[in-house]
């Protein structure tokens, strides 16, 4: 279901937990769908030993995608026009990661209401992992 | 991402919902998704990034017969191609989509990459920090621009800490 611009006010968030225990097969899947091998999200040996990093850790993308699921529930089906994020802090198997999108401002352009969103997942102790903004149509 | 044809798959948009954790039926029900205002199936918002699949020289993807940096029994000692080839790290810092239409399967997309902005700055853990844009647009068969992609590439001189 879309937004409606009358109901939505500035200020406004929704909340949506994407995960409690982020799984190493889950970074699997993620690699195998998008198509991104890179050792680092999947080979502890290389991770460890060559990279030098503690542990495998999550694609970027993975954690846009999952916080994706979060705007797209939240504006509906279809109605994204932009969507990005800076990735702020790395996401590592284990993670419980919570979404939040607050509504930054409704506005019309050309005819067309759209609402503006500011984008926040943090993991289990409150870090930000990506940071970033959205914007949809919404109906008027 | 230098695929030049993307083709959007059903299956690839299911196994990527999936993936990304995302259980909405548009994602992998077709019936379900003539319900919905798009009225069929489209891609989940970060999907066109998957059009590495489709590049048949994509980077980090391991190619039949040839030396892959990640590890076997042991490490390889094959250098990393691309990421970390001067000792640093390269990762993803940041990415942007813009959409004019979300597509769905059956289409076949065309897309065309540049480069975008480049700039340094000084990181507080990762020594100096190399930033550099990279942009794809992706064309539908009309020759409509469809969703237009901009990442943004970090290398650090050395590892960046976990805290």
């Amino acid at each position: 279901m879309a937004l409606q611009a009358s109901k939505v006010q500035v200020g406004d968030t929704y909340t949506q937990k994407l995960t409690d225990d982020l799984s190493r097969t889950q970074i699997v899947q993620y690699a195998g769908a998008s198509g991104d091998y890179n050792p680092l999200h999947s080979d502890e040996i290389f991770t460890t030993k060559v990279a030098k990093y503690p542990t495998v850790f999550a694609h970027g993308m993975l954690t846009m995608g999952m916080t994706g699921r979060m705007v797209t529930d939240f504006v509906g089906d279809g109605r994204l026009t932009a969507y990005g994020v800076r990735f702020t802090r790395q996401v590592w198997p284990g993670d419980a990661l919570t979404a939040t999108a607050k509504v930054d401002a409704v506005r019309e352009e050309d005819g067309q209401s759209l609402v503006d969103l500011s984008v926040t997942t943090v993991n289990q102790d409150g870090d930000v992992v990506v940071m970033g903004k959205a914007t949809a149509k919404i109906d008027p | 991402m230098a695929a030049k044809k993307f083709p959007v798959e059903a299956g690839h948009i299911m196994m990527f919902a999936r993936a990304v954790g995302d259980p909405n039926p548009i994602y992998h029900d077709a019936e379900a998704a003539a319900d919905t205002e798009p009225g069929k199936t489209i891609a989940p918002p970060t999907f066109y990034q998957a059009s590495a699949q489709f590049d048949p020289d994509y980077f980090l993807r391991p190619k039949i017969g040839e030396p892959w940096f990640g590890s076997g029994k042991e490490p390889t000692g094959v250098p990393p191609t691309r990421t970390g080839g001067d000792g640093g790290t390269g990762l993803h810092a940041e990415q942007r989509f813009e959409y004019f239409r979300h597509v769905s399967p059956g289409e076949t997309l065309t897309l065309k990459t540049r480069p975008g902005k480049s700039w340094e700055r000084q990181g507080k853990r990762g020594g100096n920090l190399k930033f550099s844009e990279n942009i794809t647009e992706y064309y539908d068969e009309s020759g409509e621009l469809v969703v237009r992609a901009t990442g943004v590439g970090v290398r650090t001189e050395k590892v960046v800490e976990s805290d």
